[in-house]
């Protein structure tokens, strides 16, 4: 239990977050809470932010690493469209389900790697680096969909995107198994704190013997990863793929979701469990707005003032007044004490 | 150097040979948008089709979504001399200069699925879809088939602040105006999207008791109703009878849906814009006839009674 305390402290701004969004959208939408059990699944507005914030908390995990090493990637929604195309490609042209999902797993890791060694090998700077692939990946996507929205009847395929499993969507089940993997190896190993060196300062941690350069590749491997899984989600929930839309902007949403779980873009401490906190609170803001009935012109306003509010409510700035208030009132009760 | 003299002029003897040769025939250019969409790709199949048919040379630009490209194909076009141009135009303003350099050099302009801002006289017509028809259409459809019912309607608009969305939803709520047993009750926007559409209908569903409230669902386009019908089906109702579904668009997809059951109706935007843009070409060719500045294209509908499976197959190699 004591070893878990840090832990709760650093997750409890995020996790309040979190309760307070349900609860005031559960003010406004009573039935947001319910939960039923239909077709041997659980059913219910809860899971259906748990489903569709798969593919950002797939993201996030893999946007987590590169960003605490100092990094970013830009190209992950492309590199989603990319992987949803080859998984449909592959499916439609008659090969097995494996053969598909490692295929598909595979391009995933190619792109990874591409991003890793403009970044490691050539030190190119990670926003313009990843910036190639976002910009080219959704050309290559439409190449290999033929500018058409490519559709499947693969069972096993469609399984992906919207079976379920102990009653959860399998999306549900993906990210959150492979959510508990990658934190488990990054922090049951020094991985993770290597990592954090690596991302406070790169050239300190080479001289100490750190392989940095395999340690950053491997980090964007790992993001091109996550982007194949949610695409390969993206493109079995639809029954399709959808090289114009899949993926679209959500690199920027994975990045949001880091930072709402108060990761710094500036590298170093990481926490994949707030990441992951950080993208579900954006898809129970997308889920309530869309509950709320208000007309769409509203949507991108609501969400962006929610945001706002709660990246204002973490800044150190808030903080530092909060505890400067609360001391300077702790103070005023001495002094009063003191009078009597 | 005289040998390049004489490789010139001999090219330039071979071109207006070549080119008396064609005088009979057409050629005309093509300024397309890029590949945007399936709908897109299928205008540019049907124009190239329509273009051999009808023995006239096509030379094709795509723009990739760049209204710069587009204006450079046009100039270039005019600096060979075509006959006639086609432009599917990217945005609405900036065309001024350009046009008016066609219209100097005599090539009439035919604009095709889009219009443009500026003076009329700068184009010979434009041949487009009324978007507010089709709403209207879809509309029309949907109060004959509840026939008088109560009926609360579902509705997935277009992307926001787009023409398609904003004139779609107008016919629509036209149509239904006067007919109180039809009722809007939540309308919310998809994008245009299929994961949009069926992520929206999934929180339709859980706002409106499990989907019980809904009768008809109205989208903006045909991917949204596809993704939305797979949330109805997910939710445990049977789309195209517990709740009727009409679109817009008829894209391939939509007629296996329809073969199916599934989607009940849907308003064709025809890919064939440039069959009466040629059409009206030959007629100004032949005798000086100038089209009226606007040729609405047919929106047509079609319904499950329409051998839905017969559609696909011939919208299947279209390129959507």
């Amino acid at each position: 239990m004591n070893a878990l305390k840090p832990h709760l402290i650093r997750l409890a701004p995020q996790f309040a977050v979190l309760v307070a969004v349900v609860l005031l959208i559960s003010l406004a939408f009573p039935d947001f809470l319910k939960l039923q059990i239909q077709n041997g699944r659980v059913y219910g507005s809860l899971v259906d932010v748990l489903n569709r914030g798969a593919p950002v908390a797939l993201l996030a995990i893999g946007m987590t690493i590169v960003i605490a090493t100092r990094g970013i990637d830009l190209s992950v929604g492309a590199v989603m469209a990319i992987c949803g195309a080859v998984a449909a490609a592959s499916i439609t042209s008659g090969h097995s389900l494996v053969y598909t999902l490692a295929l598909a797993l595979a391009v995933g890791l190619l792109c990874g790697l591409w991003n890793g060694i403009l970044v490691a090998v050539l030190d190119i700077q990670p926003i313009i680096a990843t910036l190639v692939l976002m910009v080219a990946g959704r050309g290559i996507a439409q190449l290999i969909t033929e500018g058409a929205i490519l559709t499947f009847n693969d069972p096993g395929l469609i399984f992906i995107g919207s079976g379920s499993f102990l009653g959860l969507p399998m999306p549900v089940v993906i990210w959150l198994v492979f959510g508990i993997a990658v934190t488990l190896l990054v922090r049951r190993t020094a991985l993770g704190m290597l990592i954090e060196a690596l991302g406070i300062n790169r050239r300190a941690s080479t001289l100490s013997g750190v392989s940095t350069g395999v340690l950053l590749v491997a980090a964007y491997v790992l993001s091109g990863l996550c982007a194949a899984i949610a695409g390969i989600i993206a493109a079995a929930d639809i029954k399709g793929a959808d090289a114009n839309n899949a993926g679209l902007w959500l690199e920027l949403d994975a990045i949001l979701a880091v930072v709402v779980g108060g990761n710094s873009l500036l590298g170093g401490r990481f926490s994949i469990a707030a990441a992951l906190l950080g993208a579900l609170i954006i898809q129970s803001i997308n889920t309530g707005i869309l509950l709320s009935g208000f007309p769409p012109e509203f949507n991108l306003i609501i969400k962006a003032a929610i945001i706002v509010l709660i990246l204002v409510i973490q800044s150190p700035r808030i903080r530092d007044l909060a505890a400067l208030f609360g001391r300077s009132e702790s103070a005023e009760a001495t002094v009063k004490q003191e009078a009597k | 150097m005289k040998l390049k003299t004489a490789l010139a002029s001999a090219t330039i003897l071979a071109a207006c040979m070549f080119g008396s040769a064609q005088a009979a025939d057409l050629t005309v250019g093509f300024s397309q948008i890029g590949s945007e969409s399936g709908w897109r790709a299928a205008e540019t199949t049907l124009t190239k089709q329509q273009a051999e048919s009808r023995g006239i040379d096509l030379k094709f630009a795509d723009a990739q979504q760049k209204q710069e490209n587009q204006i450079k194909a046009l100039r270039s076009f005019i600096a060979q001399g075509v006959d006639a141009i086609l432009v599917a135009p990217v945005v609405a303003t900036g065309w001024d200069d350009v046009l008016t350099e066609a219209k100097d050099a005599e090539i009439p302009v035919i604009l095709l699925d889009r219009t443009v801002d500026s003076s009329e006289d700068l184009y010979m017509t434009a041949v487009t879809s009324d978007l507010v028809h089709e709403g209207n259409v879809a509309g029309k459809w949907l109060v004959d088939a509840v026939a008088g019912k109560p009926c609360n309607v579902v509705e997935l608009q277009g992307t926001t602040g787009s023409s398609p969305a904003i004139d779609r939803k107008k016919g629509f709520e036209e149509a239904l105006a006067g007919h109180d047993n039809l009722k809007i009750i939540r309308s919310q926007t998809g994008d245009f999207t299929r994961t949009k559409g069926k992520e929206v209908m999934e929180s339709f569903l859980k706002a409106e008791d499990g989907g019980k409230n809904i009768c008809a669902l109205y989208a903006h386009n045909d991917d949204m109703a596809v993704g939305a019908i797979q949330a109805i089906k997910e939710a445990g109702l049977k789309p195209g009878t517990d709740i009727l579904v009409v679109s817009i668009d008829a894209v391939p997809d939509i007629f296996q849906a329809m073969a199916a059951g599934e989607a009940n109706a849907t308003v064709e935007l025809t890919p064939n814009m440039a069959g009466p843009a040629f059409d009206a070409l030959a007629a100004f060719k032949k005798d000086g006839t100038l089209p009226p500045k606007w040729i609405q294209t047919e929106s047509k509908l079609y319904t499950q009674k329409d051998d839905p499976m017969k559609v696909y197959e011939e919208k299947k190699g279209l390129g959507y």
